[in-house]
């Protein structure tokens, strides 16, 4: 008996280690990226860091505008989001409501496949495929464009969205549907007005899911959008190259020496890349619990 | 019983954990033991029969080739090479990481001062002549620029190639990303000191810069001569003393205006392998292996 009891509090002392092994490394990630991000503010002021205009990291006259890399970072994330949202959710519908059984079989497994793609893989299809195809249709000076990088962070977002939300469809109760039906309302009327409302937070999960993805994904990026570090406007930006903060953190870390203004404020890129999927998560967590409310 | 097993069990698998952990941690000191005296590097090295270049992108296919033959003719030595770029190779000679960094531009002045301030003290040797080519689309009508003209397309004055004698059509203007030696060089040798315009494409790779401009009509870039191939046209440039093409001779004349050095930078005068390395790619057959490569000798 006793035995089993220091058994079982052995465990629990390791599981705890464990788990409290995350937080640690969490709290130093934290820790050497906010540390050497705030170096760079011994040289420049808070405010020319998120106002400035420019990136010129290597120039004799240095600026560090954060301005072009964040709105470039929010458009394509933004363009992503328009292209793969409607598509994510249809195809979860389809696949959950609509599609015969043998249909969703043969459908899912290859949505999960486009999930194990490498984004390289990604980046060079767009690179190769895409770019050409958008400047010859659009007639643009360049097909390498924000519209190129949303177009292929969309197709990445997919299955994040479309197994998430799938699984919160199917984890709507089936008295709910059943009741609809019996009601008289039509099979699209119950999909519309019912079974989506109440799979509300999964989808918002998912589709903050995938936000997360879109706005940290590197390499397809640089690949497919041209790294021109200008302030983009809206919507028209999307059809002129941006530079996204991810992109500039892969192009210059190589290079930079260690300890200069350029390394620190490399950091200061990813300290408001890392503040910004920190406070998505905390989005999404607050949105999943108001509707699981809800429904309930 | 089966209690007791398994409790020897768990035990057993702390105490084996317990022992990786302890492995870690040796293997961990004895490789900092290992890397201390790499600090001090050649001279201290002088019986090594390994060595380590790392650096520029540009110089990477060269020192690949004549790592190759130098280990084909002494199979017992070994010369591994890297790339990363040329400030990635001074930081790490810098760091006492490598023997010899290679580089497509001349070490900075605060890079040599970070290297004395860590003990190392870098010697520059040339051992090649690059080119850099400003290649444009085969469809491009234009086959000449002056350094002006180069100059206003890339600070973002020009922005059309009817200006520079071409077709009414947007020019794109590509460079490669701030860590490349050529983006350097190019800002220096053709800017003077004006910022790359803000809207240029920046591309990771001289790959990249191909890629876009054998596809686009209205793009520009630039990449080293040895990179040349059918799908671009590299222009004639005009510094003010008539148009000269990128051709092996005009660059190591110095006669075509975007021709630079080539260099690796050891820690002190090289000795042992180090020296028979350097030694071997300063031979006739070490500078044959350059022109092979796309490159053009130093030593004639």
């Amino acid at each position: 008996m006793f035995i089993r009891n220091y058994k079982e509090e052995g465990i629990k002392y390791v599981l705890f280690f464990i788990s409290t092994l995350t937080v640690v490394v969490l709290f130093l990630i934290c820790l050497f990226l906010f540390r050497d991000s705030l170096l760079l503010f011994k040289e420049i002021s808070l405010m020319d860091f998120l106002t400035g205009k420019f990136w010129y990291p290597t120039s004799v006259n240095k600026q560090f505008g954060l301005l072009p890399l964040l709105l470039g970072s929010l458009l394509v994330t933004v363009g992503a989001i328009l292209f793969s949202v409607p598509l994510g959710i249809a195809s979860a519908v389809y696949i959950s409501e609509l599609a015969h059984p043998k249909v969703a079989d043969l459908l899912k497994p290859f949505i999960e496949i486009l999930a194990g793609i490498p984004s390289v893989v990604y980046g060079f299809f767009g690179l190769v495929v895409l770019v050409p195809l958008i400047r010859e249709t659009l007639n643009l000076p360049t097909g390498q464009t924000a519209l190129t990088g949303s177009i292929m962070l969309g197709i990445m977002a997919l299955p994040t969205i479309i197994t998430i939300s799938e699984d919160a469809i199917s984890s709507v109760p089936s008295t709910l549907k059943q009741g609809s039906l019996a009601l008289g309302a039509t099979r699209w009327q119950t999909i519309y007005k019912v079974i989506i409302p109440a799979a509300l937070s999964g989808i918002s999960a998912a589709v903050m899911l995938g936000v997360g993805r879109a706005i940290g994904e590197t390499m397809t990026l640089m690949m497919v959008t041209g790294n021109a570090g200008i302030i983009p406007s809206f919507p028209g930006g999307l059809l002129d190259p941006v530079r996204t903060m991810t992109a500039t953190i892969a192009l210059e870390m190589g290079e930079v020496p260690q300890g200069s203004d350029h390394f620190h404020a490399l950091f200061a890129v990813g300290s408001v890349l890392f503040i910004i999927t920190f406070l998505i998560n905390l989005i999404a967590d607050s949105i999943k619990k108001k509707y699981r409310f809800k429904v309930d | 019983m089966v209690d007791r097993l398994k409790k020897g069990y768990i035990i057993f698998t702390l105490f084996v954990l317990g022992l990786v952990f302890l492995g870690i941690g040796c293997t961990g000191s004895e490789n900092s033991k290992d890397s201390f005296p790499a600090k001090k590097t050649s001279s201290e090295n002088a019986g090594a029969q390994e060595i380590t270049l790392k650096g520029s992108d540009t110089v990477l296919p060269l020192a690949q080739a004549e790592a190759e033959e130098f280990m084909k003719e002494n199979p017992k030595k070994s010369v591994s090479v890297a790339g990363g770029g040329s400030g990635v190779g001074i930081t790490a000679l810098i760091d006492g990481e490598v023997d010899i960094a290679t580089a497509s531009r001349e070490i900075k002045a605060e890079e040599i001062k970070a290297a004395r301030a860590n003990g190392i003290n870098p010697v520059e040797h040339a051992i090649a002549y690059d080119g850099i080519s400003v290649i444009v689309n085969p469809q491009n009508p234009v086959s000449e620029l002056t350094f002006d003209q180069l100059r206003g397309i890339y600070n973002g004055s020009i922005s059309n190639w009817k200006e520079v004698g071409g077709e009414d059509k947007p020019i794109v203007a590509i460079s490669r990303d701030s860590s490349s030696g050529t983006y350097e060089y190019f800002k220096e040798e053709v800017l003077h000191g004006d910022e790359f315009r803000p809207d240029a494409l920046t591309q990771p790779a001289t790959g990249g810069i191909m890629g876009e401009v054998s596809q686009n009509p209205n793009a520009i870039g630039y990449i080293g001569v040895a990179y040349l191939d059918g799908s671009v046209k590299g222009l004639n440039l005009n510094r003010g003393n008539g148009s000269v093409a990128p051709s092996p001779e005009n660059i190591t004349s110095g006669a075509y205006p975007l021709s630079r050095l080539l260099y690796f930078y050891t820690n002190g005068e090289p000795s042992g392998l180090t020296k028979e390395f350097i030694d071997f790619v300063m031979s006739k057959k070490g500078q044959n292996l350059v022109s092979e490569v796309g490159y053009f000798p130093i030593k004639k």
